[in-house]
C-alpha cells in the first residue's frame, strides 16, 4: 500500500519538474539524431593517385575501380611534390629496370591507402590474366584438339543474411549503443533524483515513519520505473527508425529487452546514489562504472580479448543486454532464444534491488 | 497500551562512531503531559540522542524505551510525531500533498487524513496556502508545515529537533503556545533548542555536555542550584565547571 503511495508521489514530482522531464526525452533524441547524422555521412572512399611511368593497360584497369582518379606525371619529383602538397593520396612509380612498383602513400586516411592498394593489386591481377588468356589462346590454336569456346567469366552473386552491401561497423554497434544509451540516461535520472531525496533530508524524514525499507525501494522502482519504461521504449523505437536499423526479429522484443535493461539501470542508479554524497560525486561514477561498460560489452568481440577483460565483461549487465539486442535485431532471435540473457538481467535486477533495501540500513537500523 | 508513566526513558545510553564516543551516559525521562528541553552546545550529541530514540541509530550500550517499548522498533514510529532540524519537504508538492504523503506513510487512512489536514493547516495558519507548491513557501511557512506534519495522527509523543531555528520571534511565540496547548491535551514533548530563553518555557531541562546529561531538573531548580538567574547562565556556568 505504502509502495503505491510512494510511487504516486514520485510520479507527480516527475510530472511537475518540466525541465527534467523535457531533458529525459529530448537528450536521447538529440544523441540519436547526431549519431544518425554522423554515420549516414557519405562514406564512399576516393583516392587521387599520381602515376609515373606506369603502363597504360595497368592504368586503364585501375581507373575501373570506383573512387580512383589517376593523373600521370612525367617526373617522380613532381608527383612527390603533389603528394606533399596534399594534392594526391598516393604516388605509384614503375621502375622499368627493376620491374617493380614503388608506391608512396600519404596515409592520412587509412581507407584511402587501402583503396589504392586494392586498386593496384586488382589491376595487376587483371592484366596478368589478360596476358595469360592471350598466351593460352595462341597456344590452343596450335593444338590439334578443337579449343573450347571462350571460357565464361565467373560471376559472384552476394547475398546478405543481415543488412546489405552498405552495412558497416555501425550496424554491429547500433544494438549495443542503444542499450548503452538506455542505461546511461536512466542511470543519470534515477541517481540524481535519489540523491536529491538524500541531500534534502526527505529520505531521512521518510525513514522516521513506520515505512518499510523495502516499501521505499519498491515505490521508487515503480515510480521511476514508469519513466524508465517510457525512456527505454523511446530510445529503442526512435533509435531503430532514425538510425534506419534493420530489425530481423520483433520490434516488441527489442522494446521488452530495453525496458528490462532500463530497470536494471534504475536499480543501479539508486544504489550508486547511496555511495555518492553530492551530484559531483555521482558524476564521477560515470567514467568509472558507466562508460567502461561500452568497451566490455561486445562492440569489440569479447573472445578476442585477454582473459581478464572477458571476465569483467561477463560481470557487466550491458554485455547481456547488448547480446540479446544483437541477437534479436541481427539474427531474428525471439525472447525465448535469448532466455539466458534475460535470466541474467533479472538476476542483476533482483540483486540490485535487494542491495538497495539493505543499503537503506545506513539511514535507519530497522 | 502504555502503562509506564514515562513516554521516553533513556538509561545509560552509549553510542560510538568508530573510535569516537558521542554518547557516554545519557539518562533522560519524559513523563506524560510534560515538555522536556534538551540543550547543549553543538556537537554535544543532541541529534545522536534523537536518532537513537527514533531507531535511526542503534545504541552501543544502555537502552532507549519509547512508550514502554525498546528502540529500534519500526512500528512504534507510527506513534511518534517528529520534526527534523532541516525542513525535509517535497518542494514540488503542495503543502496538502506533503501532509497527505507523510500521513499515509504513518499509516493513517485517506478518510482520516481528509478530516485532519484542514484542521492541522488551521492550527499552523497555513489554510490559505495549503494548495501552493512548497517551493514557493517562505522559511517560516516551511517550519510551520513541518510542525503540522509532526502533529499528524495526534501522537502522544512529539520529538522536535530545533523547531524554532531561523524563525521570527512572533512565530516562535506561536509555536510555543501550540506546544503548551498540546501539553494541556496530555501530549509529551521533547524539544532540543539553542535558544536559552525557550528552555525557561519547558517543565524540565536536560543539559547535555560531551555525550553526558550533567543536569536534569526544572528550570527554576537548576537556576537555584547554580545560583544564577537564567538558564543561559546555568549553561555557561556548567560549561565552565567541566
Amino acid at each position: 500500500m505504502r509502495t503505491l503511495v510512494i510511487a504516486k508521489r514520485v510520479i507527480s514530482q516527475i510530472l511537475r519538474d518540466k525541465r527534467t522531464l523535457a531533458l529525459v526525452f529530448i537528450a536521447p533524441l538529440l544523441i540519436l539524431w547526431l549519431l544518425n547524422t554522423m554515420f549516414s555521412a557519405n562514406n564512399d572512399v576516393t583516392a587521387r593517385i599520381g602515376t609515373v611511368a606506369v603502363d597504360q593497360k595497368i592504368a586503364k584497369q585501375m581507373k575501373k575501380v570506383t573512387g580512383i582518379t589517376l593523373k600521370a606525371y612525367d617526373k617522380k619529383a613532381t608527383a612527390k611534390k603533389a603528394l606533399a602538397d596534399d594534392k594526391l593520396d598516393g604516388v605509384i612509380v614503375y621502375d622499368q629496370a627493376a620491374k617493380k612498383y614503388e608506391v608512396t602513400y600519404a596515409n592520412l586516411d587509412v581507407s584511402k591507402t587501402a583503396l589504392t592498394k586494392t586498386a593496384l593489386k586488382s589491376a595487376l591481377t587483371a592484366t596478368t590474366i589478360t596476358n595469360l588468356k592471350n598466351v593460352v589462346q595462341k597456344q590452343s590454336q596450335l593444338l590439334p584438339i578443337a579449343p573450347q569456346k571462350q571460357a565464361k567469366t565467373v560471376k559472384i552473386v552476394n547475398h546478405y543474411n543481415y543488412g546489405d552491401a552498405d552495412s558497416n561497423f555501425f550496424n554491429k554497434m547500433a544494438p549495443i549503443l542503444m542499450g548503452f544509451f538506455t542505461f546511461f540516461f536512466v542511470f543519470l535520472i534515477s541517481g540524481m533524483a535519489l540523491l536529491k531525496e538524500r541531500t534534502s533530508g526527505t529520505l531521512a524524514r521518510l525513514l522516521a515513519t513506520p515505512v518499510k525499507r523495502s516499501e521505499i525501494v519498491y515505490g521508487y522502482m515503480l515510480g521511476y520505473g514508469l519513466l524508465a519504461l517510457l525512456q527505454a521504449s523511446l530510445i529503442a523505437i526512435v533509435g531503430i527508425y532514425l538510425l534506419n536499423i534493420e530489425v530481423v526479429g520483433s520490434l516488441l522484443s527489442v522494446v521488452a529487452i530495453s525496458v528490462l535493461f532500463g530497470f536494471v539501470a534504475l536499480a543501479f542508479g539508486i544504489l550508486m546514489s547511496t555511495f555518492a554524497a553530492s551530484e559531483f560525486q555521482l558524476m564521477q561514477f560515470i567514467p568509472i562504472v558507466v562508460v567502461p561498460q561500452i568497451f566490455f560489452s561486445g562492440i569489440i568481440p569479447l573472445d578476442s580479448m585477454v582473459n581478464w577483460a572477458q571476465v569483467i565483461g561477463k560481470l557487466l549487465p550491458l554485455t547481456y543486454a547488448g547480446d540479446a539486442l544483437t541477437a534479436i535485431i541481427m539474427q531474428g532471435a525471439s525472447l525465448v532464444d535469448v532466455w539466458y540473457d534475460i535470466m541474467i538481467l533479472i538476476i542483476f535486477l533482483v540483486v540490485l534491488v535487494l542491495l538497495n533495501v539493505v543499503g537503506l540500513k545506513r539511514y535507519r537500523k530497522v | 497500551m502504555n502503562k509506564t508513566t514515562n513516554r521516553i526513558e533513556l538509561s545509560g545510553l552509549q553510542k560510538k562512531f568508530g573510535s569516537e564516543t558521542v554518547l557516554t551516559d545519557v539518562n533522560l525521562t519524559v513523563g506524560a503531559g510534560e515538555i522536556v528541553g534538551l540543550i547543549g552546545p553543538s556537537g554535544a550529541g543532541k541529534s545522536t540522542t534523537i536518532n537513537v530514540m527514533l531507531g535511526i541509530e542503534r545504541a552501543d550500550g544502555g537502552q532507549a524505551l519509547i512508550l514502554g517499548q525498546k528502540m529500534p522498533n519500526r512500528k512504534l514510529l507510527a506513534e511518534i510525531g517528529y520534526m527534523a532540524q532541516a525542513d525535509a519537504l517535497y518542494d514540488l508538492l503542495t503543502a496538502r500533498e506533503n501532509l497527505y504523503f507523510f500521513g499515509r506513510m504513518k499509516g493513517l487512512s485517506k478518510a482520516k487524513l481528509n478530516e485532519e489536514i484542514p484542521h492541522l493547516a488551521q492550527l499552523v495558519d497555513l489554510t490559505a496556502s495549503l494548495d501552493k507548491q512548497v517551493k514557493n513557501y517562505s522559511g517560516g511557512m516551511k517550519r510551520r508545515l513541518s510542525l503540522a506534519i509532526a502533529l499528524l495522527g495526534q501522537p502522544e509523543l512529539i520529538i522536535l529537533d530545533e523547531p524554532t531555528v531561523g524563525i521570527d520571534p512572533a512565530l516562535r511565540k506561536k509555536i510555543w503556545q501550540e506546544l503548551a496547548n498540546l501539553k494541556a491535551q496530555g501530549c509529551s514533548i521533547l524539544v532540543t533548542t539553542h535558544v536559552m530563553s525557550e528552555a525557561e518555557l519547558t517543565d524540565r531541562v536536560a543539559l547535555l555536555f560531551e555525550g553526558k546529561i550533567i543536569a536534569f531538573d526544572q528550570p527554576k531548580n537548576l537556576e537555584a542550584s547554580y545560583q544564577v538567574a537564567s538558564i543561559e547562565q546555568v549553561f555557561l556556568k556548567a560549561e565552565g565547571e567541566l
